[in-house]
């Protein structure tokens, strides 16, 4: 199976830091919803470190 | 005809305070907010400095305040020592602990009766550069519906999460030794000095940033840490629960915050051709207190009045607007730029050095206090320590 980042729904906290620190536009708050755009992300892990909750999991 | 002078995105302080102005001066004014109710999920400790804010607003609204304080203590990473920084003279530290709830919505209303359209539920979700007219094309969605409005100016006050500046061709992406990872609970049922703003620092259990306690009425306080991104060895939920475990064993949390805040260098520049970057947007936080509130209002202000002097020249060009860049790193930018230079000296500072250095503080307790004052006391007291840091504050 492909690897992709996941969030945890029950871990997020719909805080906006790991927008902050994308470079490739590969993630987005809708109202209270974080979309993950699968074909943009890289794959860097910079979101994985800035998750306060640590929400943002790695899919093998 | 364009369908607006200036549309803002994002009805945060510096979104709702850039409409608001902008409408109180006739222009034509549309406010974009992607959330469906303004303030909400809070992502802030709500702490500000009293005398700015007075400055800012003629009539504070009570409700917008959850709590005064006298000062703020600091404490060292062993606990043993305190500075403390009280402010019923003149100084800058006594403060209020506001309720973000009410008062960004308030803002929101006051810029609304003021004149501004407003749209909430409404996301921006790109940019146009319209060459021919010089203006802008902004597209938004509001359910299944996607439309356009052309704009003079944009704002892009879309706070920590900011695309605007990207789409504009300015990077405000954040590199991890650039972003605080922040949790907080409002807790009740706590016992603590309610009459100050409590600091703590360790690098060992707070890396990068800082733990704080800002009171919210009786028995009810914020309690939260951030801790730098690129530093921290576990999540930063995990710094806090032991804090809170330790020291406020029967504590409720009654809400869960969460948060980044931007703590790199300010931008070199936070406009381009027809935008103009406002608050978080525009990393306008300090790097040491973490506070982006007041910077958020005053440089809204700003910005609105750069917008006005293009609007009337017709001129929405870098050249014009740069004079926002101006305006705002003559005022707060130059305390940005100081404060980092100085976070950057504490980052390697390890938690023997920073007790040694709070020891040296000992007996210092004016009720003139300020951050900057502090800092520079710091440095007179340890020189060599601090040598290099010793030009900022001349
Ligand atoms: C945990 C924490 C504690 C803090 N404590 C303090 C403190 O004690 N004192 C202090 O002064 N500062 C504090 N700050 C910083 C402070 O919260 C911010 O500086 C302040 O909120 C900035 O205001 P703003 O208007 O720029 O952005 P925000 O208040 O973040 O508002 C931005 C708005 O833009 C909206 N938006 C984003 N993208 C779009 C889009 N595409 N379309 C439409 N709308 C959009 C968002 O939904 C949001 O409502 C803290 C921050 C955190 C995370
Ligand atoms: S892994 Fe990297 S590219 Fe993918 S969403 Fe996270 S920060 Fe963006
Ligand atoms: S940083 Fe973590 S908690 Fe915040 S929005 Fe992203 S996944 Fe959710």
């Amino acid at each position: 199976m492909e690897r992709k980042i996941n969030i945890n729904r029950y871990k997020c906290a719909c805080c906006g830091a790991c927008i902050a620190v994308c470079n490739f536009n590969a993630n987005e708050i809708i109202n209270t919803f974080l979309e993950i755009k699968d074909k943009n992300c890289t794959l860097c892990f910079s979101c994985i470190k800035a998750c306060p909750f640590r929400a943002i999991e790695l899919e093998e | 005809m364009t369908d607006y002078d200036i549309i803002i995105v994002g009805a945060g302080p510096a979104g709702s305070t850039v409409a608001r102005s902008a409408a109180e001066n006739g222009l034509n004014v549309l406010l974009l907010e992607k959330r469906q109710e303004i303030g909400v999920p809070v992502r802030c400790a709500e702490g500000v400095g009293k005398e700015k804010f007075n400055e800012i607003f003629k009539d504070i609204d009570k409700k917008w305040i959850s709590a005064e304080v006298d000062g703020a203590k600091v404490y060292s990473p062993d606990k043993k020592t305190e500075i403390v920084l009280s402010g019923d003279k003149a100084g800058n530290e006594a403060g209020y602990v506001l309720n973000r709830k009410i008062f960004d919505k308030d803002l929101v209303k006051l810029a609304t009766l003021a004149g501004s359209d407003l749209m909430v539920k409404t996301t921006a979700t790109g940019l146009k550069k319209n060459k021919d007219q010089g203006t802008i094309e902004l597209t938004m969605q509001n359910s299944d519906e996607i439309f356009t409005a052309e704009t003079k100016i944009l704002i892009g006050a879309d706070g920590i999460e900011s695309k605007i500046g990207n789409w504009a061709g300015m990077n405000t992406t954040l590199n991890l030794n650039e972003l605080e990872s922040c949790v907080q609970y409002q807790m009740t049922n706590i016992d603590f000095d309610e009459r100050f703003c409590h600091f703590y620092l360790s690098y060992e259990t707070i890396p990068g940033g800082y733990l704080w306690i800002f009171p919210k009425g009786k028995n009810v306080a914020n309690i939260g840490l951030g801790v730098l991104s690129s530093l921290s060895k576990k999540s930063p939920k995990e710094y806090l629960d032991n804090f809170v475990n330790n020291n406020f064993p029967d504590g409720k949390i009654i809400e869960i915050n969460a948060g980044g805040v931007p703590v790199g260098y300010p931008l070199k520049s936070a406009v381009n051709d027809n935008v103009m970057l406002v608050g978080d947007a525009a990393r306008h936080v300090d790097p040491i207190t973490g506070g982006g509130i007041l910077n958020a209002m005053i440089g809204g202000l700003f910005a609105t009045n750069i917008a006005i002097e293009s609007i009337n020249k017709k001129d929405y060009s870098v050249k014009t607007l740069k004079k926002y860049d101006e305006l705002w790193k003559n005022d707060f930018g130059k305390t940005l730029h100081r404060n980092k230079k100085v976070q950057e000296k504490l980052l390697t500072t390890d938690d023997k050095t920073l007790n040694s250095i709070f020891h040296s503080m000992e007996n210092y307790n004016i009720t003139e206090a300020n951050t900057k004052k502090l800092l520079y006391e710091i440095i007179k007291r340890n020189p060599k320590l601090l040598w290099d840091l010793k030009g900022l504050f001349i």
